[in-house]
């Protein structure tokens, strides 16, 4: 029993490791964004179905690879939301918040219509290459060989994030304009080229994570709607503009999310706003922020 | 010594203080349209107490996010807390006399918004906005779990509501006593949210949206001004939710959904926030485009409200009255007869 048990435990925490990784790799742009300008930015989930379609229509049509794609979809997306943020965003960085959500919720109604109009309302599907099919042998367990792609993947995202963050020049300056914006202006630091930059970045990951978990979040019109509340619990629990602190918030709320729709398929949900309300409350500024806004 | 020989009554300032809340020519306007609409459009009265509660619904949003500054995006979660209270009190028996039932959904939404009011109202931006949609997420799925008492995916349809005042039969064929019945609730609604942004209490809300720091300067209780009002605010949504409830005779979740927070927060925006007849405006032109557009040509419909929000968020900042403030500003600077007004909310 305690051998099958076991495997159950693990199997459940690499499903959800599997699936926070996905949610990490969309939301960490979100936060660095928001904490960079306190933008709210609800579209983040836009772009994220953009670089989905870009990626599995490309490997469709194309018949590029899976990976040359998610290249493709993060090149691509990162582009469009500089031409975004230059021609609308940057317009609304000092109106007020309510301003913002109306800005980009407008936005995702248009992003919406526009691929139901061109693409069309069905789901579209992910045709994985066949050497990410099937299973993978993991010693103690078999384990789909996607999952233990993605958690691979997001891994590498992660340390190499991590590293750009905390080891190069513009991580330091990132870090510098989220705790303190106006010093960090008054230091020479070009916020406005630095947040173009992070918002084209985070908006290329979103796509990426996009084309990632199209396999099994689905990938319609609607995903930004869909998953909007998702992405912000992520935020807002990790904290603004924190890193490891989205990394954490990713994996957890994945794993519960995981394991509750297991073992209590019908509160599951209900459980995780709960937390969240609970835990903001707490700490209003999200499990790892750091300051109190 | 005398006093000089000037009488206080008589300064601009007084004076507009005096004549603020006054009954303007116009004002009877919208009543007179929304009874010849019963008359004009017999059939279309459907539509017309659907437009009504929308109407309410997004005063009571007016109140909060308008006069308060309170940014949510949860206000659906009081629209369905009182839509299920009536709901379930028909539908299992307990209570169905509707404007009693009304009452008790609207102190069931109050007690939630007070309650949730008292802890979230503490936080500011995102985590405000995230906790309001939080909360409403979290009765959205107790409503879609606990189907035993409230028909979980499926909702309650058929609910039996009795004649109002024992006397006038509600047929969801023809609403015209819907119509009617919907009709006084908002006018005493509207009369009441009137009263109470023109009283202290309401300019002391404007402060609180425009400046806290100051209003916290000035000893203003701001968190109680607040909860007070979400609570206010909510017991209104709770109304709106419960006419909704009584004039479909069916509950579902679409009440307590993102969709509709989203709707009606879309639509006082499109009216103008932070106004008494934004909500007006706003449902009337959103709800005629919507009923007629939508159907037909629904993808074309959402990505042209798409296009009007982001437009509306780039230049339109108050909506069809923010227009047409900006509109007779400038014709009066041109007439140069009288001096520019500066055009603040109302």
């Amino acid at each position: 029993m305690r051998v099958i048990f076991g495997i159950d435990v693990a199997s459940m925490v690499l499903g959800g490791l599997a699936a926070g990784m996905v949610l990490f790799i969309v939301s960490v742009g979100l936060s660095v964004t928001m904490g960079l300008m306190g933008f709210v930015n609800l579209a983040h989930g836009g772009f994220a179905m953009l670089g989905g379609y870009v990626i599995v229509l490309a490997m469709r049509n194309w018949g590029i690879g899976f990976l040359p794609a998610l290249a493709l979809g993060f090149v691509v997306i990162a582009g469009v939301s500089i031409a975004f943020e230059r021609l609308l965003y940057s317009r609304l960085y000092r109106a007020s918040e309510l301003d913002q959500v109306l800005f980009t919720i407008g936005l995702v109604f248009m992003m919406i219509s526009t691929v139901t109009l061109t693409i069309g309302p069905e789901n579209q599907q992910l045709m994985l290459p066949s050497w990410l099919q099937g299973q993978l042998d993991l010693g103690i367990l078999h384990y789909r060989t996607y999952s233990v792609f993605l958690i691979a993947v997001g891994t590498a995202i992660v340390i190499g994030l991590w590293l750009g963050f905390e080891r190069t020049r513009m991580g330091a300056q990132i870090r510098a304009a989220v705790d303190n914006r106006r010093m960090a202006e008054s230091l020479g630091i070009n916020i406005d080229r630095l947040f173009m930059f992070t918002f084209a970045f985070g908006s290329g990951m979103a796509a990426i994570g996009g084309g990632l978990g199209a396999e099994f979040l689905g990938l319609n019109p609607q995903y930004p709607l869909i998953y909007l509340v998702y992405f912000l619990i992520v935020v807002s629990v990790g904290g603004l503009g924190r890193v490891t602190g989205v990394f954490f918030a990713s994996i957890l709320i994945g794993i519960f999310d995981f394991a509750l729709k297991k073992y209590l398929p019908q509160g599951g949900t209900l459980f995780i706003f709960a937390m969240t309300i609970l835990l903001l409350l707490w700490r209003p500024q999200g499990l790892f922020g750091g300051k109190a806004t | 010594m005398s006093a000089p020989a000037y009488d206080l009554g008589r300064h601009p300032a007084a004076l507009a203080l005096v004549n603020r809340h006054r009954l303007r020519v116009w004002e009877p306007l919208p009543w007179i349209l929304a009874l010849a609409f019963y008359f004009a459009f017999p059939n279309h009265l459907g539509f017309g107490t659907d437009l009504l509660v929308t109407i309410l619904f997004a005063l009571s949003l007016d109140l909060a996010l308008g006069y308060a500054g309170i940014v949510t995006l949860g206000h659906a979660a009081f629209f369905g807390a009182g839509a299920y209270t009536v709901g379930m009190l028909a539908h299992h028996g307990i209570w169905n006399e509707p404007i009693s039932g009304l009452l008790m959904g609207a102190s069931v939404a109050a007690l939630i918004g007070f309650a949730s009011g008292l802890i979230l109202l503490r936080t500011t931006g995102l985590t405000l906005l995230m906790l309001t949609l939080c909360t409403m997420a979290l009765l959205e799925e107790a409503a879609n779990m606990g189907e035993k008492y409230t028909g979980g995916f499926d909702g309650l349809p058929n609910l039996p509501i009795p004649p109002l005042f024992g006397l006038f039969e509600f047929n969801p064929l023809y609403p015209r006593v819907q119509y009617l019945y919907v009709l006084g609730v908002l006018f005493l609604c509207f009369i009441f949210v009137r009263t109470l942004v023109y009283s202290p209490f309401g300019r002391s809300l404007t402060g609180i949206r425009e400046n806290v720091l100051r209003m916290h300067a000035v000893g203003a209780p701001v968190n109680w001004r607040l909860v007070t009002c979400y609570t206010i605010s909510a017991a209104i949504a709770g109304i709106a939710g419960g006419l909704w409830a009584q004039a479909n005779a069916y509950v579902n979740l679409s009440t307590l959904s993102l969709d509709r927070a989203a709707t009606v927060l879309i639509i006082l925006v499109l009216g103008g926030y932070g106004r008494l007849y934004g909500a007006f405006i706003g449902a009337v032109v959103y709800m005629a485009l919507s009923h007629f557009l939508a159907q037909v040509y629904p993808t074309a419909w959402q990505l042209g409200l798409g296009l009007m929000l982001v437009l509306i968020a780039l230049f339109a900042r108050n909506g069809v009255i923010g227009l047409w403030d900006m509109l007779r500003n400038r014709l009066m600077a041109k007439g140069a007869t009288m001096r520019a007004t500066k055009s603040g909310p109302s």
